[in-house]
C-alpha cells in the first residue's frame, strides 16, 4: 500500500465501508437479475456521485474535487473488491479526456455534469475485438462522425461518448445518428457496439498529438486499479476459505502444497499492487506515464489472470457454482484483461517504448 | 506542513551534495571508474591495487561506506536523504562503494541492535573502514533449512567457551578474519539452547577446507572447530538468545539479497540493450525475433514491478520502523527474477554466452556465465525459496501447521 495522506485515507475508508455495506457482491447479483437499462443501479450511482467520486480527477473550478489519480484509484480498487457495477471508470476516463483536450467551453459545458454524476460518459476507441488504437476507420466530415465502435464499456447508460476518429478525439452526444446494439459478455456488465452514422461531433482540439495515447494510459491505469481490487479480494477470500475448509481432518491451509501456492500468489499480488500504484503515482506526478501505464496494465493482466484461475481451483467444487461469488471475478477478469491492451499488446508497447 | 523549514533543509542538502562532489573529485581515482566487480564479495579478495586501497581508506575515514550507521562507531551518520545523494553523486562519476561484505550487510546492523557497548566499539569501526572480513557460521551438514538442528557445541568453561563441531558452506571462510556463529550451549532445548558468538578464525583449532562450486569458483568452505577457546565477552546477547538474534540477522541478509541491492547490481544493463548487440534488428531497431522480444518485454515489465515493490517495501518499512516480514517476499521475488534474467541472457547470446575460458569470449561473456551459475545459489542460501514460502504462509498469511 502506498503511503497515503490523510485525505486519501479518509476517502479509502469511506469507499471501503460503502462498498462493504451498500454494495456487497449481493448488490451485483441484484443488478444481474433485474437487468436495469443502464447496466448498473442508478441509485447506487447517484450515491457514489453524491460522495464526489465521479469528480475526483476533475478540477474544482469545474465541479470536481481534484484529489488526483491515486485517490481515484483507491476508490475504484475498493469497488472492484465487490465487483460493483458502476460507470465510474468509464466516466472518469471520459472526463479526463476533456480535462486534457477540451476547450474552455467544452470543459465548462461537460465537466460539471460529469462530476456531479448527472451524466455518464465513456470512451469509444476500438473497432474490433482486440484493442488496437492504430486501426481506426471512423471519420469526421463537416462535423459529422461516422464509424462503428466495438464493445464500448458502459454504453447503455452513457450520454456522452468520447470517440476516437482517424484525426483525433471527438465528443458525441447520444441522440440522432447514434445506435446501440448490446453485447452481453461474461461479466454481465454494460457493453455495446455503437454505430455512429453522421452523428454531430465536436473535436477535442487541445492536449497535443498524443491525446488519445494519454487518455488510453489513464484508462489502462484506472482499469488496472479495478483489477487490483478484484485480485486482492480473490486472494483474501481464498485464503479465508483454505483456513476454514477441513479435509483429511486438517484445515486445507495446513497443507504445504497449498501454502506455497498462496505464498507465490502473495508475491505476485505485491508486484501487481506496486505496478498499479506506480501507474497512479506517475499520473499524479506527470512523469513516465506511458511506461508506467504499460507496466501497470501488463502486471494487472498477468496477476489477475493467475489469481482468478487459482481462486476457482483452490475452492474446489464450490468454486464452480454460480451461488458462490468467485466465478464473477474470473468472468470480469478476462473482459478487463482484453480491454485497453492485452498482455501481448502491453509487451509489444513496452518494447517499442524502450526502443527494441 | 513545515513549509518554512523546507528551503533550509533543501540548502543543507545542496551543501552536502557539494561536499560529496568535492570529496569525489579529490579522492576517487579516475582509473577505478566503473570498475566495481559485482562478484567481488563472493570471489574473495582481489589483490587490492594502491588506487583501490586509497579509495577504500578515503571512504572509510568518512564512514561513507556505511553511510547511515552512527558516527560514534565509525559510520557516516548520514540521513537517508544524504545517503541517497551520496549514491547519486557516486553513480554520476562511476564510483562505487568499496566497503561491503557480510560485516556490512548483516553482522553490523545486528550487532548495533544487540551488541554490548564494548562489542560495538570493538567490532563496528573496523567493519566501517572495510578493514576486516566476517564470515557466517550458521549451516552444518545436518542443519541447513532446519538450521535450529545445529550441533556445534560450546561448553561453558568459566571464563571461556570451548567450541567443537563442524560448519559448512561458510562463504569466504578461507579469507575471513572472524566468524559470527550460532552454536549450541544447551542440548535440551532446540531453539532456546542456541547462542550467538564471535569466533576468531585465526584461533588455534579452527580449520577451513574450500569447496569448489559449479561455477568453478571456490568461495566457500567447510569449517571445523576443535577445542576452540572463545572468551565469554564474545557472546552477543544472553546465552540462549542466539536463535532470536540469528533470525534477525537473516532478515538483514534477505533484505540485502533482494531489495534491489545486490540483485540490482548483478543485473547490470537492461536486457534489451544486450539483446540488441546479439540479435538481429530491423531498420527501426526492433528485434526481429518476435518471440524473444516478447519474452524480454515480459521479463523487463516484471522487473519494473519488482523494483517498484522494493521501493514500496522500503517506504513502508520506513513508515513502520525497521525491517519486516516483507523481506521474505522480496528475497523470493528478486532471486527468482535474477535467475530468469541470467537464463534469458545466455539464451540471447547463444553459444557465445556459454564460454568457460580462453579465446573467443569477452570478459563480460565469461563473467556472465559465472554469474548465471553462481546465481543458482540465490534461491538456496539465506533461506531457500521453499523456506521463504513457509515463512510467508505461516507468519504473514497465518496458514497453520497440521494439527
Ligand atoms: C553459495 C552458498 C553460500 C552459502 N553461504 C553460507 C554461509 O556463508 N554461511 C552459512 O552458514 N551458510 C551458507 N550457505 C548455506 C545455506 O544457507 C544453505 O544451503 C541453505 O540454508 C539450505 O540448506 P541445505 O543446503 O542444507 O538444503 P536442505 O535444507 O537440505 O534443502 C534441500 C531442498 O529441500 C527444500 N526444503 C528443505 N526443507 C523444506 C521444507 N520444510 N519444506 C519444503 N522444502 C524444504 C529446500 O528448499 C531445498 O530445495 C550457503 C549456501 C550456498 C549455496
Amino acid at each position: 500500500m502506498a503511503i497515503l495522506n490523510e485525505e486519501q485515507e479518509m476517502l479509502r475508508d469511506m469507499a471501503r465501508e460503502w462498498a462493504a455495506n451498500e454494495s456487497p457482491v449481493a448488490a451485483f447479483r441484484k443488478v444481474r437479475a433485474e437487468k436495469p437499462a443502464e447496466g448498473y443501479s442508478p441509485d447506487a450511482w447517484s450515491a457514489m456521485a453524491q460522495m464526489g467520486w465521479a469528480g475526483i480527477v476533475i478540477p474544482e473550478a469545474h465541479g470536481g474535487s481534484d484529489f488526483g489519480w491515486m485517490s481515484a484509484g483507491l476508490v475504484v480498487e475498493e469497488l472492484g473488491k465487490s465487483v460493483t457495477a458502476s460507470p465510474i471508470v468509464a466516466t472518469t476516463i471520459a472526463a479526463s479526456a476533456i480535462v486534457l483536450g477540451g476547450s474552455d467551453e467544452q470543459k465548462a459545458k461537460w465537466l460539471p455534469r460529469l462530476a456531479s454524476g448527472e451524466i455518464v460518459g465513456t470512451l469509444a476507441v476500438d473497432e474490433g475485438a482486440r484493442h488496437d488504437s492504430s486501426r481506426i476507420e471512423t471519420r469526421v466530415n463537416g462535423g459529422k462522425l461516422t464509424g462503428t465502435k466495438a464493445f464500448v464499456h458502459e454504453a447503455d447508460g452513457a450520454a456522452l461518448f468520447v470517440v476516437a476518429a482517424a484525426d483525433g478525439l471527438y465528443l458525441v452526444e447520444r441522440g440522432e445518428g447514434v445506435t446501440l446494439s448490446p453485447r452481453k459478455l461474461t461479466d454481465m456488465r454494460s457493453h455495446a457496439e455503437v454505430t455512429f452514422d453522421g452523428a454531430a461531433a465536436e473535436r477535442l482540439a487541445g492536449g497535443g498529438d498524443d491525446l488519445l495515447d494519454r487518455v488510453l494510459d489513464r484508462a489502462r491505469i484506472l482499469t488496472a486499479a479495478e483489477m487490483l481490487g478484484m485480485a486482492q479480494q480473490v486472494f483474501d477470500v481464498t485464503l479465508d476459505y483454505l483456513k476454514q475448509r477441513v479435509q483429511f481432518n486438517q484445515v486445507l491451509a495446513s497443507f504445504q502444497a497449498l501454502q506455497h501456492r498462496m505464498a507465490d500468489l502473495f508475491g505476485d499480488l505485491a508486484m501487481m499492487r506496486s505496478a498499479v500504484e506506480g501507474g497512479l503515482e506517475a499520473l499524479d506526478s506527470g512523469f513516465g506515464v506511458a511506461r508506467a501505464a504499460t507496466v501497470a496494465k501488463a502486471e494487472a493482466n498477468r496477476v489477475l489472470h493467475l489469481m482468478s484461475r487459482e481462486g476457482v481451483q483452490l475452492h474446489g467444487g464450490i468454486g464452480m457454482t454460480d451461488e458462490y461469488d468467485i466465478g464473477f471475478y474470473l468472468k470480469r477478469a478476462r473482459v478487463l484483461e482484453a480491454s485497453w491492451g492485452s498482455t501481448s499488446y502491453c509487451r509489444r508497447r513496452f518494447a517499442s517504448l524502450a526502443g527494441y | 506542513m513545515a513549509t518554512l523549514a523546507e528551503p533550509k533543509e533543501a540548502s543543507a542538502d545542496d551543501a552536502f551534495r557539494e561536499e560529496v562532489r568535492a570529496f569525489l573529485a579529490e579522492h576517487f581515482p579516475a582509473e577505478l571508474k566503473g570498475s566495481n566487480n559485482a562478484l567481488a564479495s563472493v570471489e574473495g579478495p582481489t589483490n587490492e591495487s594502491p588506487a583501490e586501497k586509497a579509495w577504500r581508506e578515503a571512504m572509510g575515514s568518512r564512514g561513507w561506506g556505511v553511510p547511515t550507521w552512527p558516527k560514534e562507531y565509525g559510520g557516516g551518520g548520514l540521513t537517508r536523504k544524504q545517503a541517497h545523494i551520496l549514491n547519486e553523486e557516486m553513480a554520476k562519476v562511476g564510483a562505487y562503494n568499496p566497503i561491503g561484505g557480510m560485516g556490512v550487510m548483516m553482522f553490523g546492523p545486528t550487532l548495533l541492535e544487540y551488541g554490548s557497548e564494548e562489542q560495538k566499539r570493538e567490532h563496528i569501526p573496523p567493519i566501517a573502514r572495510g578493514e576486516i572480513r566476517w564470515c557466517q557460521g550458521y549451516s552444518e551438514p545436518n542443519a541447513g533449512s532446519d538450521l535450529a538442528n545445529l550441533q556445534t557445541f560450546a561448553e561453558d568453561k568459566g571464563d571461556h567457551y570451548l567450541v567443537n563441531g563442524q560448519k559448512t558452506w561458510t562463504s569466504g571462510g578461507q579469507w575471513a578474519d572472524k566468524c559470527f556463529a550460532i552454536v549450541r550451549t544447551d542440548r535440551s532445548d532446540k531453539h532456546n539452547g542456541i547462542s550467538f558468538m564471535l569466533i576468531d578464525m585465526k584461533d588455534p583449532g579452527v580449520e577451513v577446507r574450500p569447496i569448489q562450486m559449479i561455477s568453478g569458483m571456490s568461495p566457500f568452505c567447510e569449517t571445523f572447530f576443535t577445542d576452540v577457546k572463545v572468551p565469554k565477552e564474545n557472546l552477543v546477547g544472553k546465552e540462549g538468545q542466539g536463535w532470536t538474534i540469528g533470525k534477525r540477522l537473516l532478515q538483514h541478509e534477505r533484505t540485502n539479497l533482494s531489495g534491489g541491492g545486490s540483485m540490482a547490481r548483478l543485473m547490470g544493463s537492461a536486457l534489451s540493450d544486450v539483446a540488441k548487440k546479439y540479435l538481429e534488428t530491423d531498420d527501426q531497431g526492433v528485434l526481429v525475433d518476435a518471440v524473444m522480444r516478447d519474452r524480454i518485454a515480459d521479463f523487463e515489465i516484471r522487473w519494473q514491478a519488482f523494483l517498484l515493490t522494493a521501493k514500496r517495501a522500503m517506504e513502508e518499512s520506513k513508515a513502520q520502523g525497521g525491517v519486516s516480514e516483507i523481506s521474505s517476499v522480496l528475497k523470493k521475488l528478486g532471486t527468482k527474477l535474477g535467475q530468469e534474467r541470467a537464463e534469458l541472457l545466455i539464451e540471447i547470446m547463444g553459444l557465445q554466452g556459454l564460454g568457460w575460458e580462453g579465446d573467443g569470449f569477452s570478459d563480460s561473456e565469461l563473467s556472465g556465465v559465472r554469474a548465471w551459475l553462481f546465481g543458482k545459489a540465490t534461491t538456496i542460501y539465506g533461506g531457500s525459496t521453499e523456506i521463504q514460502n513457509n515463512i510467508i504462509a505461516k507468519r504473514v498469511l497465518g496458514m497453520l501447521d497440521h494439527q
